[in-house]
């Protein structure tokens, strides 16, 4: 399951997680974002219960993007005790996730 | 063992595919990212038999298609091509092939793939202008698509370097979401089309800075402006900061040819992979096919109807080394498949 963030519910899905989370900060317009967004999904499938998946759409949610310094997309951030620790962007293939992941679960 | 693996899932790869599934052709398609290129065109007029339609709905529809013959497009990233054995190299088309040469496709994961034949289908992707802080500062205020990009600019203020058609449509992309656009070019003139041309110069949000280049991006944790030297003789010792919050580089493409280079496919003098008229490299068994590749002489097109035609006759070469048949004389016979 694939949570979608708002402003509000950031700080309790993202920042107060136990586990690790994957943020996806996309929007409509992107069509890049369009085509990574079945990757996201598998990986939220396969590492279920290990780590949080959540997105961002940059469009609806300014002060998100704008407070992680979001300039591009699709743009991925993975956030482990309220922290950016990794970060990522672009069109990736499944394995640059995982490798990615994997450092943290 | 693959009669053929294809790399790369653009037009051109695709188009390859399906010309392979149905000369009965036992393959594999890689592509990180199926649609490549096309997934980034707005709006594409010139397909015949599609009066208008957006880059990625064509690319899904392609992708379908490859899938309706049972092929899978494996989203995965290769990362190595080798032959298994040094074969025979050479020019010559009509040499007699030896079927010695074997590939090895070596994807991310680890895996390995071998097979008789490829298709080289890798595309093209954006050119760097190599300067410093360009690296350092992706994602953070250098970007390559201003379609992407422009919305997270909002009332700032942006630079666009570039001087063909992508550049000038993305300087009037951004002009409707920033508060100003200095669009940066090194000649005094435009490379692209007229009518973009004339868009631009109505555009009071653009302000053109011609005759001038980018030498540096600067900054702490983002962007915060470029330097600029001017190329104009009288005042050649010109260089100028400004300030900006974003950097778009339209530059033009150049052909992805790192994996190429593993197998010591023969490039042109502008890097591009070469073929002869049936899109065969100079390496037995390895074809090429979209703006990767261009044969001698030929001009660059960069269409995806030129792309797919360069799948169509890749596959057809590929089956024609495999099988020492004619593949137009072939038609027949598979329709009633």
């Amino acid at each position: 399951m694939i949570i979608e963030l708002i402003n509000s519910n950031f700080q309790t899905e993202v920042l107060e997680s136990r586990i690790p989370v994957l943020v996806d900060f996309w929007a409509e317009w992107c069509s890049p974002c369009r085509m990574v967004a079945s990757i996201v999904e598998e990986i939220a499938k396969d590492y279920q219960g290990k780590i949080k998946v959540a997105k961002v759409n940059v469009d609806k949610e300014v002060a998100l993007a704008r407070k992680y310094q979001v300039m591009s997309i699709p743009s991925f951030k993975i956030f482990k005790d309220g922290k950016v620790i990794a970060e990522f962007m672009g069109v990736q293939a499944k394995s640059k996730f995982i490798e990615e992941i994997e450092k943290y679960v | 063992m693959y009669d053929l693996i294809i790399i790369g899932a653009g037009i051109a790869g695709m188009t390859a595919s399906i010309y392979a599934s149905r000369y009965g052709l036992k393959h594999l398609i890689f592509g990180e990212n199926p649609g490549g290129q096309g997934n980034l065109a707005h709006t594409i007029e010139n397909y015949p038999g599609i009066k208008s339609i957006k880059g990625p709905e064509l690319m899904k529809r392609v992708s379908e298609q490859v899938e309706n013959y049972g092929v899978k497009i494996r989203r995965e990233k290769v990362i190595g091509l080798k032959t298994k054995d040094q074969g025979p190299r050479t020019k010559d088309t009509n040499q007699k092939f030896k079927n010695s040469n074997q590939f090895l496709v070596k994807i991310s994961s680890g895996n390995e793939y071998s097979a008789k034949s490829l298709v080289l289908a890798m595309g093209a992707t954006h050119r760097h202008l190599n300067i410093p802080g360009e690296e350092k500062f992706l994602g953070k205020g250098v970007s390559y698509c201003t379609t992407c990009d422009a919305p997270l600019f909002r009332d700032k203020v942006v630079a666009v370097v570039g001087g063909g058609n992508a550049a000038l449509s993305g300087a009037l992309h951004l002009a409707s979401f920033v508060k100003k656009v200095y669009l940066i070019h090194h000649r005094d003139e435009f490379r692209a089309e007229k009518a973009w041309v004339e868009k631009l110069k109505k555009n009071k949000k653009i302000k053109l800075i011609l005759l001038s280049t980018v030498k540096e991006v600067y900054g702490k944790e983002k962007v915060e402006g470029i330097i600029i030297k001017s190329l104009n003789h009288k005042n050649i010792k010109t260089k100028k900061r400004q300030q900006v919050d974003g950097l778009f580089i339209e530059v033009g493409k150049t052909p992805s040819i790192i994996l190429a280079a593993q197998l010591r496919v023969e490039l042109n003098e502008k890097n591009y992979v070469l073929v002869d008229a049936n899109m065969k490299t100079n390496i037995v068994g390895v074809f090429a096919a979209g703006d990767l590749c261009l044969q001698k002489e030929q001009m660059v097109l960069c269409q995806f109807v030129a792309a797919a035609a360069d799948g169509a006759r890749a596959a057809a070469s590929a089956y024609q080394f495999l099988t020492k048949k004619d593949p137009g004389a072939s038609w027949g016979s598979f329709d009633k498949k």
